[in-house]
């Protein structure tokens, strides 16, 4: 991972918890506690003990248990809110490190053919600006003249500086970095307070935070429960009555707050907020949070085979001469059509070349033309002054332009091309003049590691399927190696968004990476569409994400995020149901053992005391929510297996655990406030 | 214990082959029954003006369910509190009161036949045919139907594979299902019950009360009026259709009603067979053997747990006779032909299935082996009513996939279509208006004794109270008794208990189906969360046992457990004094 911009490690940073402390006090407007059912209900609970505390008081009446219940409670509300606001603080952190960058610089706008000088703040969708080496992009925008190299450490941490073109796939630009080389025009592609990493910071924040789908289904379930215990404790007392049992309200609240599930009501907006805030540290900016839920429901990952799953550049692995031609004859020649060729295949040719022992006199390329690669021709080459003409190329372009010239193709060059497509490698034909030489083996290296990964995903169910633009026998070969499931060889964009339709009506949800306008279209009908930053600005607003870093292999980690995201939720679900039960035996005996003496058997924790058997259940309640935040925040832990074993893992730890730990803390607070002599 | 084994057997035994038939009843395939029921149905449906093959939407079910339910629902009120004038009177027995005629309506038209009266005393023999026993055929039809039309749902409705996007599922024609289930389930199974009780002595007639001299006459009493009547056939319905309303008061306590150990055989297999042939049918219907197979482990699971529970304590000594000649097994309100054990495995079978026909008192059990009746009721869906048993299980099947689905870390999906908020809120109805609707009656009605009238004081008169209004909610209709049910106050709460819990359980379901029916399908992968494994299974019966007995325990404490508790000498022995006297301190002494 590249080195990235304040990454708080600690969940309780002292800056961020200054905030979180502060928001956990204004959150209590209960306008805001509305939004939280289950928390809404203990604050009620609080002011309901709070008046007992007060009547108490006035009337010269024992408080002090009212008063020990009422501020519990008001914890217990304080330490959801602490929660939510801690979530908060930490997203806006990051994302705030990422705007940082962009604060108010000057931009050179273009009025006509005037540059005026304006703040960047004032920037708005459409305006054309310039900007020249050695200056930082004011905005986020699209290059439309120009080409230049840029350094965009201060957004993805990575060091080595990038190109963007326009009209290319990479022509999209972020505010904040810095142009290194050459002067480019910029159109701005947003206005003022509404770019991604605006939307997502408003994803975050309390206020404007829209509950994600499976949020608000989870949140009727535990209202639901909330209510249903409302009743069971509402209609306690007149049952009780019924054997003269009385109970005090303030009891019964204290009863009803253990009972609701305040743990995973009061962690589910941090929760939520959190696993934004995941994508964001891992640079990903998801547009909503409903993008980032759907990614743990992602059933086909399509993934385009450089950079993601072979390193991005072919390496030349191999010369091959067609029979007649002297080894040496094709080293030199391939050696000669690279020496001037700028990507990594040139170069790694000539460095093949030379390692295989080609030389040639300095002075052989004095006069020397270079025959630059276009897509029109698809090759690339020399014309040397002594009137050779040497080209490499791919295998049926090369064909052409020898029988151009009259030349004959040697009868064992299609067998040699195959040998090498076969084995996963793309064939490049080199030929000088009206003369088949050889083939050059240009290899894909596969990362290491990729295999097991993809066998990971395999066993929790994700196909994945290679995109790649290299004919099928090579995709198949690197497929193989590779371990994916499914390829699409000289995939065009069509052909993506295609395989995404057809794996939709199969019910399946789809995610893919794109960086292209013509990726618009498939990264908009994916479930999950990753733009790639470095990406054409139609690409960025037809995906729902955009990955700051324009890494390939992003698409793996999105997918965790989501699935680690729904997994919190349903652990500490399933924790805070399963909580109910130590809480039933230490408060039932406490409230009934007056009139049911009998019942003091079932105080199977001998707590020392009913006052103190209520007031450690509340303290459990109440303190398990700071003692969980760090697990609501990080996620819990995720390893990818199956759906079997993660259900049996995550039952064994949150559901049995859930039954058994409040036992050992009731218990173990029932202790100190003996020990302390507070009881 | 053989008599237990027996029972559990012999019934699964016969429930595998006839759930196997029900699938093919509800899929339309052939029966070797067509020859003679194809064109009798064609009849039924040209004469109440029924377009067959015409097929509903969720809602649209709901609605012919509703109206049909509806209309007889009314008819039967008219009967019962005309029947004074009705002819098939030889008995002479007046018209009902109309809050008493409203809860027998009410009763019988939810399953449930919770009796307020004493039939042979207060039904002529009209009301027994017309309100009851035709009632005791078409609600359990009607129950049948609504889960088969939900298992169509859930699999995307009939038509599935051409449906449109976003289309409204066809989910079957309520009718149609209807008359199938009474046609081709009902009235061929009662038949076959009704010779054979007939063969064992159960009066089967319609002339009027015998008079018989007594042998042994008892001062100024010396002759006897046997009440008689069309039993036989009304047990059989009673048993089979988990309706519970026996002919008598005492009901499956009677001789008359339950003669010979083998009718008392006949009758327990009866009250289990077609709710686990139901489970048997779901894997078949739904091609899932799988799933059928979880569901019958899990409720299995928790019948067995109930039922050895209530027969230990049944068998066990009443603690307050230690020492004495009666101590041993508890023999109070048994009848002495069958004693403890088939009394207690009747007691929890009859509750466990929302039958809710007795063989003994449940108000005389030991506390313990009165709770557990109880405990069946609030579960309620092992094997549950005809139809509504296995849709109360789907209802714990939409939580248990919620929450267990995310913990795989996918947003949660049943047969491959998502769970989201509307079900969510759907599913959350129906499990809040359990503790709604039987703890705030129950609440009221001990809150004021006088006007409820309950016979006991203390824990016992709580669970006399609880039990009444469960058994309501359950659609079960056994009673603890010792209440003065017939009462104004009764009456129409329980009324009110028994409509609502029978109406919305099966909407919100139906509602939940229909919405899903019409999702995209998601196929199963290793990321899937499989249903069909133990692991899920034990999510499923702890979901089970924390959503329903959690809510009810401290009524239970306050009940059954309290009065457990009270009467063991050596727990009362082992108080923590202290604990107790902090306890008084903080909360005031008993008044």
């Amino acid at each position: 991972m590249p080195s990235q911009s304040p990454q708080k490690k600690n969940v309780f940073a002292p800056d961020l918890v200054r905030v979180a402390l502060g928001q956990s006090v204004v959150k209590l407007d209960p306008r805001n506690m509305v939004r939280n059912p289950v928390m809404f209900v203990v604050e009620i609970g609080t002011v309901i003990t709070a008046l007992f505390t007060v009547v108490n008081l006035m009337n010269g009446q024992a408080f002090a248990y009212e008063l020990a219940i009422t501020l519990l409670l008001l914890f217990t509300v304080l330490f959801a809110n602490f929660a939510e606001g801690l979530a908060e603080a930490r997203g806006k952190a990051q994302a705030a490190s990422l705007r940082s960058a962009r604060s108010d610089t000057k931009a050179r706008r273009l009025e006509g053919d005037r540059e005026v000088l304006v703040s960047s703040l004032d920037l708005n969708k459409g305006d054309r600006i310039i900007v020249s080496a050695g200056e930082f992009i004011p905005g986020d925008g699209e290059i439309v003249e120009g080409v230049a190299t840029i350094d965009e450490s201060a957004i993805t941490g990575e060091s080595a500086p990038v190109v963007r073109e326009a009209g290319t796939d990479h022509s999209g630009v972020t505010g904040g970095t810095k142009v290194l080389s050459d002067q480019i025009i910029i159109e701005i592609t947003s206005n003022p307070g509404e770019s991604f990493l605006d939307r997502m910071i408003s994803l975050v924040e309390g206020a404007s935070r829209q509950k994600t789908p499976n949020e608000i289904a989870l949140s009727i379930l535990l209202s639901a429960l909330t209510l249903i215990f409302l009743v069971v404790v509402a209609t306690l007392l007149p049952i009780a009555g019924f054997v003269q049992t009385s109970v005090s309200i303030t009891t019964l609240v204290a009863l009803l707050i253990c009972l609701i599930p305040t743990t995973i009501g009061g962690l589910l907006p941090a929760i939520g907020i959190a696993g934004m805030d995941r994508a964001l540290r891992a640079n990903v900016i998801a547009k909503s949070g409903k993008a980032v839920e759907v990614a743990g429901d992602i059933d086909t990952l399509l993934l385009d085979k450089t950079g993601t799953i072979t390193i991005g550049n072919r390496q030349a692995t191999g010369f091959t001469s067609v029979r007649g031609i002297p080894a040496e004859k094709l080293y030199e020649a391939a050696h000669l059509a690279s020496l001037s060729d700028p990507t990594p295949e040139g170069k790694s040719i000539v460095q093949l070349a030379l390692s295989q022992g080609s030389h040639f006199p300095q002075t052989i390329m004095d006069g020397a033309t270079f025959v630059g690669f276009t897509a029109k021709t698809r090759m690339s080459g020399v014309d040397l002054s002594d009137g050779r003409s040497i080209r490499k190329g791919a295998s049926n372009r090369m064909r052409t332009w020898v029988e151009e010239q009259g030349g004959k193709i040697p009868v064992d060059l299609e067998a040699l091309v195959d040998d090498v497509a076969r084995k996963g490698g793309t064939p490049l034909v080199v030929a000088e003049g009206n003369t088949v030489l050889g083939v050059v083996s240009l290899s894909d290296i596969v990362k290491t590691g990729i295999q097991q990964r993809f066998a990971q995903l395999r066993k929790m169910g994700l196909r994945t399927v290679m995109i790649t633009g290299d004919n099928p026998l090579t995709a198949a070969a690197i497929a193989k190696e590779a371990g994916v499931d499914d390829y699409l060889a000289e995939a065009t964009p069509e052909d993506k968004l295609r395989m995404i339709r057809e794996e939709q009506d199969k019910g399946k949800l789809v995610a893919m990476m794109g960086d292209g306008t013509n990726d618009a279209p498939a990264l908009a009908q994916a479930d999950v569409g990753l733009a790639m930053n470095s990406g054409t600005q139609a690409a960025k607003e037809a995906g729902n994400m955009v990955d700051l870093d324009s890494d390939p292999t992003k698409l793996l980690e999105v997918v965790e995020i989501g699935k680690q995201l729904l997994i919190t939720r349903g652990s500490l679900t399933t924790f805070s149901i399963a909580n109910d039960v130590a809480k039933y035996f230490a408060i039932i005996p406490a409230i009934f053992a007056g009139t049911l003496p009998a019942l003091s058997v079932l105080n199977v924790m001998r707590l020392a005391s009913p006052t103190s058997a209520i007031l450690s259940a509340v303290i459990f309640n109440a303190f398990i929510i700071p003692i969980l935040i760090p697990l609501a925040l990080r996620g819990v832990k995720y390893t990818p297996k199956s759906a079997d074993a993660m259900l049996a893992n995550n039952l064994l730890v949150y559901g049995l655990g859930g039954l058994i730990v409040p036992f050992i803390g009731i218990k173990a607070i029932d202790l100190l406030l003996t020990a302390f002599g507070w009881i | 214990m053989i008599d237990v084994v027996l029972i559990y057997g012999l019934a699964f035994l016969l429930a595998w082959p006839l759930g196997h038939y029900m699938a093919r009843v509800f899929r339309s395939e052939r029966t070797w029954l067509d020859p003679i029921l194809n064109s009798l149905e064609r009849g039924l449906y040209w004469l109440i003006g029924i377009n067959s093959t015409q097929g509903m939407t969720w809602f649209g079910y709901a609605r012919a369910l509703l109206f049909s339910n509806l209309l007889v629902g009314v008819v039967a009120y008219l009967v019962f509190i005309f029947q004074g004038s009705l002819p098939l009177n030889p008995n002479g027995i007046p018209g009902m009161s109309w809050d008493l005629a409203l809860h027998t309506a009410a009763s019988f038209i939810t399953n449930t036949n919770q009796q307020h009266y004493s039939g042979q005393a207060q039904l002529s023999y009209l009301s027994q045919m017309v309100g009851i026993t035709a009632l005791q055929i078409v609600t359990p039809a009607a129950g049948l139907a609504a889960l088969v039309a939900i298992l169509r749902g859930l699999f995307g409705g009939r038509y599935a594979s051409t449906a449109t996007a976003g289309e409204p599922r066809d989910l079957g024609n309520y009718y149609v299902d209807v008359t199938k289930a009474i046609t081709r389930v009902l009235i061929p199974m009662s038949l076959v019950l009704a010779l054979l009780l007939t063969w064992q002595g159960v009066p089967s007639t319609f002339e009027g009360a015998k008079t018989a001299t007594l042998v042994d006459p008892q001062g100024e009493v010396t002759e006897q009026t046997i009440p008689v009547g069309p039993v036989a056939a009304m047990v059989a319905i009673k048993q089979l259709g988990t309706n519970g309303g026996g002919w008598y008061g005492p009901n499956s306590a009677v001789p008359l009603e339950n003669p010979t150990p083998l009718t008392n055989l006949f009758e327990s297999v009866s009250i289990i067979l077609i709710p686990i042939a139901i489970v048997f049918m779901v894997g078949y219907f739904t091609r899932r053997k799988r799933f059928g197979m979880l569901a019958l482990g899990v409720m299995t699971v928790i019948s067995v747990v109930l039922a050895v529970t209530v027969i230990a304590a049944e068998n066990g000594s009443n603690p307050t006779f230690q020492g004495l000649a009666a101590a041993g097994p508890n023999w109070e309100g048994k009848e002495t032909r069958f004693g403890p054990t088939p009394s207690a495995l009747w007691a929890t079978l009859t509750t466990q299935t929302s039958n809710g026909s007795v063989n003994a008192m449940h108000d005389s059990f030991t506390p313990v082996g009165g709770m557990v009746p109880m405990i069946g009721m609030l579960i309620n869906e092992t094997y549950g009513g005809i139809g509504v048993g296995f849709v109360n299980f789907l209802v714990f099947l939409f939580i248990a996939v919620f929450i267990a689905g995310l913990m795989v870390g996918r947003t949660p999906e049943l047969f491959g279509r998502k769970l989201e908020a509307k079900e969510v809120k759907l599913a959350a109805i129906a499990l809040l208006i359990q503790p709604l609707l039987i703890l705030v009656p129950t609440a009221i009605a001990l809150s004021f004794p006088d006007l409820t009238g309950n016979s006991n004081p203390g824990f016992h008169g709580i669970s006399q109270v609880f039990y009444e209004y469960t058994s309501a909610f359950a659609n079960n209709g056994s009673g603890f008794e010792g209440l003065g049910d017939n009462t104004i106050w009764w009456n129409v709460t329980t009324s009110a208990n028994l409509i609502l819990a029978r109406f919305i359980p099966i909407f919100a379901p139906l509602a939940i189906a229909g919405f899903l029916a019409v999702k995209r399908v998601a196929p199963e992968t290793a990321g899937t969360l499989r249903i069909e494994t133990p692991i899920f299974a034990a999510t499923l019966v702890s979901v089970i046992f924390i959503l329903t007995l959690l809510n009810f325990l401290p009524v239970l404490v306050l009940g059954p457990i309290g009065e457990q508790l009270v009467a063991v000498p050596e727990i009362t022995a082992s108080v923590d004094q202290e604990w107790v006297q902090a306890s008084r301190a903080l909360f005031g002494r008993p008044q």
